[in-house]
């Protein structure tokens, strides 16, 4: 069934990294990024790798959470690492045969970006762990407040995703509940041409479409009579509060995204 | 033989993982040809996992369901035929109509069954009018009717599909009493002219006691009573435990039994209580003025 | 002391949805008010015009003629809106189109958000209106988790907690089973004994109206009756042509008194019931 489909990749638990400023967290993660993607060195493979231990460890997130979380990018993963294998020619060669070539750096190259891709899956994937979606919608609305300046809806761009995300699981019921419906009417959705089946998502697809502008509809009622009226003069049940540990995890990233610079640097 | 029969059938949720649940436990269940089936039961008591293993939209974990004696699950079985046996109607059915006319949307079905034109198009009328919807809002689109009209023409969408068994989950869900009373007395004047057999899920035992001859009564996936509604009802008590209410004019006549005023018989729509008390009025003499 | 609500002669039109057809009239001419602390039902069929008039109680519609008038504010006044909404809350029929957050108690604090109240005093209202409606142990769940009854106590709840005189319930009952019904029931009438709140009950139910002090009957628009449940249900023959149903003791005692048999017109429950013909057969 739909529904059974987990909703994000929220798997609460209570550790440090789940107790952290959503805020920091993501910052954290962007710097991770750019450090990830900056060194051309072996380095910044390292120190990537140390912070995600590092952040696995201090979030009591199952390493084999992390995998998992690998395991649908596999055949991504393996095109990377074929073609960067294949295409990149220079420093010994260890096999040819026609046009075939592997070299030294073509091996080099394509276990690096492997590796890359990896953390990073594995680094962002934390994120989304240890915070839930809507926390996370907070968080985005707060680092990009400023942009409300140059007139960016920023609050209406969260209220959305806030939305969505509320809806997301009421739909995906309903999905069920009408493809049932219009099975038992005899609509036949597993067999036939590709034009055939597209032609049966039809009496799935509009009622699910009706329905859904009916739910806004009433919705947007329902909020228009609690006094919704924009992000102006809104204040929130739960603010979100930095405190040490997020310092203290920052002060930590920093360090290694400085010491990886150091690194780069000197040995070039 | 019985039309439909249900033998140790079991249906279990999220197997293996911590929200395993099982919706229907062990259950057997014989429905004749022609019977008028209410089910009641409050949510969460299996009734929609129940209706959907009857017509082969799951399939379950254990046992089987019979369909004029066979196995809907054998091997080599059509399922979309036993589909088109049994018709299932699910609750809010206005909500799947998605046609450009009311015409097409209650055609869906028998056109789905391969049937030619001339068929499908009889097949339409004649539900259409067992429902109440007038051939002049054939091609208006279903949006266009009341709640209640669209409701009805998506009833006449299964109906259309002629199935020896119609099921119905909640049809009067959300509808006024006077919409409530005009799908349930279409439906029974439906089955007595055509003879099938109808199975209605309702939550409303007021309902549900005028128009059924037997009343099945789920509780926790398992099936507390399945038996006529006088003898159902006559068992008060240990419904209500089950936090089913029983209708309100059985309530008085269990109160006056209460007090030593019995009747030999269990009374559960007006007219046959008040029919009861003026009987027994008349008998003490006088009273009347 | 001044009415809670005053309706001056309402009408409301919808407009024509074809051209030249004309504009369809929902309301007639409708004059009713309501006191503060009043539990009372509006009970009519569809399409009667009770949901309209649900609607012009908190300027969500403005009445085509005639005037409303909530503490004495005139709902036509643009300025007025936010503070009537804040006097009278309004709860809908489908449960899950009115909950906007993920997570129950952030989906009550979303008025107070909207309003401004400062997150200290808001996590106490949002408390304090999660156990009103005996929903404090779900705060933390998500909609989806909650059984239709609990998801219509969070929305009652998101209302209250904006401290409102008034709710206007529109059918929120119709979708839910009978434990929902119960468990909502329960809830709102106890608001209105130990909080003193104003609820105004839109039903097509004949038993939710009978749970109530005051029961209005509207039909085509206009208000056919406006009297305590017992008196409308002794109407048996009128509610019946509206469409409507009553109490089946009533109805029983109604084919009793038809037969020439004294028995008071006003019993609805079949305790009373079975006492007055226990008290007949005598």
């Amino acid at each position: 069934m739909l529904k059974d489909i987990t909703l994000g990749q929220f798997f609460p638990m209570d550790s440090v990294v789940h107790k952290m400023d959503a805020r920091y967290k993501i910052i954290i993660t962007l710097i991770f990024l750019v450090m990830l993607f900056w060194g051309q060195h072996l380095t910044s493979l390292i120190a990537g790798f140390l912070f995600v231990m590092l952040a696995t460890i201090c979030s009591k997130i199952p390493p084999k959470m992390l995998v998992k979380s690998i395991k649908p990018i596999v055949p991504i993963l393996a095109v990377t690492g074929f073609l960067n294998l294949f295409m990149l020619k220079g420093g010994k060669t260890y096999f040819a045969w026609k046009f075939i070539e592997i070299t030294e750096q073509g091996v080099q190259t394509s276990i690096f970006m492997v590796v890359r891709i990896c953390l990073l899956i594995a680094g962002t994937s934390l994120l989304t762990y240890t915070t839930s979606p809507i926390v996370l919608t907070d968080a985005i609305e707060s680092l990009l407040s400023p942009l409300k300046k140059l007139k960016m809806p920023v609050h209406e761009l969260a209220m959305m995703m806030t939305i969505a995300l509320r809806f997301i699981p009421t739909l995906i019921e309903e999905t069920d509940k009408i493809m049932a419906a219009q099975k038992a009417r005899g609509a036949d959705m597993e067999s036939g041409s590709l034009m055939q089946r597209v032609r049966a998502l039809v009496p799935i697809l509009i009622p699910l479409f009706v329905s859904a502008f009916r739910r806004a509809e009433e919705l947007a009622l329902a909020m228009e009579c609690r006094c919704y009226h924009g992000g102006e003069g809104r204040t929130r049940l739960r603010t979100l509060r930095s405190g040490m540990r997020d310092y203290i995890a920052l002060g930590i990233t920093l360090l290694l995204f400085t010491a990886v610079i150091v690194l780069n640097i000197m040995l070039h | 033989m019985p039309i439909l029969e249900a033998k140790n059938l079991t249906y279990t949720y999220s197997i293996g993982s911590p929200f395993e649940k099982t919706a229907i436990d062990h259950i057997d269940l014989q429905i004749e040809q022609g019977e008028f089936v209410g089910i009641i039961g409050h949510t969460g008591s299996g009734k929609s996992t129940l209706m959907q293993m009857m017509n082969g939209l799951l399939k379950p974990t254990e046992g089987t369901v019979l369909l004029n004696g066979q196995d809907i699950w054998r091997k080599g079985c059509d399922r979309r035929a036993v589909r088109f046996e049994v018709g299932l109607v699910f609750q809010y059915p206005e909500y799947q109509l998605f046609e450009e006319t009311v015409y097409k949307d209650i055609a869906f079905g028998p056109k789905n069954m391969g049937l030619d034109e001339k068929e499908i198009d009889r097949r339409v009328r004649e539900t259409a009018e067992a429902v109440g919807i007038a051939a002049e809002l054939f091609e208006k689109p279903p949006y266009a009717l009341s709640g209640g009209q669209k409701r009805r023409v998506a009833i006449a969408g299964v109906m259309a599909m002629e199935p020896k068994v119609l099921i119905l989950d909640e049809p009067t869900a959300g509808l006024d009493p006077q919409g409530r009373t005009k799908i349930l007395m279409q439906l029974a004047a439906y089955q007595k002219r055509t003879g099938c057999t109808v199975m209605l899920v309702s939550h409303s035992m007021e309902d549900v006691a005028k128009y059924v001859s037997k009343l099945l009564v789920l509780s926790q996936a398992k099936i507390v009573c399945f038996d006529t509604p006088a003898n159902v009802f006559a068992q008060g008590d240990s419904l209500e435990e089950m936090g089913l209410a029983l209708p309100q004019i059985t309530r008085v006549f269990h109160n006056l039994r209460a007090r030593g005023i019995d009747f030999d018989d269990e009374v559960y729509t007006v007219k046959y209580g008040a029919e009861l008390l003026l009987k027994k009025l008349a008998e003490r003499g006088g009273g009347s003025c | 002391m001044e009415s809670l609500i005053k309706i001056e002669n309402a009408h409301f039109s919808y407009p024509a949805a074809e051209e030249n057809a004309k504009p369809v009239e929902v309301l007639k001419g409708v004059s009713l008010e309501f006191e503060h602390g009043e539990l009372v039902a509006v009970l009519g069929h569809n399409g009667s015009g009770k949901s309209t008039l649900a609607k012009l109680l908190n300027a969500v519609l403005l009445p085509t003629e005639g005037k409303v008038t909530v503490a004495g504010m005139d709902t036509k006044d643009e300025e007025n809106l936010l503070e009537i909404r804040q006097h009278v809350g309004m709860v809908f029929q489908n449960p899950d189109n009115q909950i906007v957050a993920t997570i129950v108690e952030e989906d009550v604090a979303f008025g107070l958000e909207n309003l401004g109240v400062p997150s200290d005093e808001m996590r106490v209202r949002v408390d304090q209106a999660l156990q009103a409606v005996g929903m404090y142990a779900y705060r933390n769940h998500a909609p989806h988790q909650l059984s239709g009854g609990q998801k219509q106590r969070v929305a009652i709840a998101g209302i209250i907690a904006m401290r409102p005189d008034c709710i206007v319930l529109d059918e929120p009952t119709a979708m839910l089973d009978p434990q929902g019904r119960k468990e909502v029931m329960r809830t709102i009438k106890l608001l209105n004994r130990d909080y003193g709140i104003t609820v105004i009950l839109i039903t097509h139910e004949m038993d939710e109206a009978a749970q109530c002090d005051r029961v209005i009957v509207v039909d085509h628009g206009t208000v056919r009756m406006d009297a305590p449940p017992e008196k409308v249900f002794s109407h048996v023959q009128e509610m019946r042509a509206l469409g409507l149903d009553v109490p089946q003791p009533t109805e029983l005692c109604d084919l009793l008194r038809k037969a020439g048999y004294h028995l008071d017109p006003e019993i609805m429950t079949p305790e009373a019931c079975a006492d007055a013909i226990a008290a007949l057969l005598q």
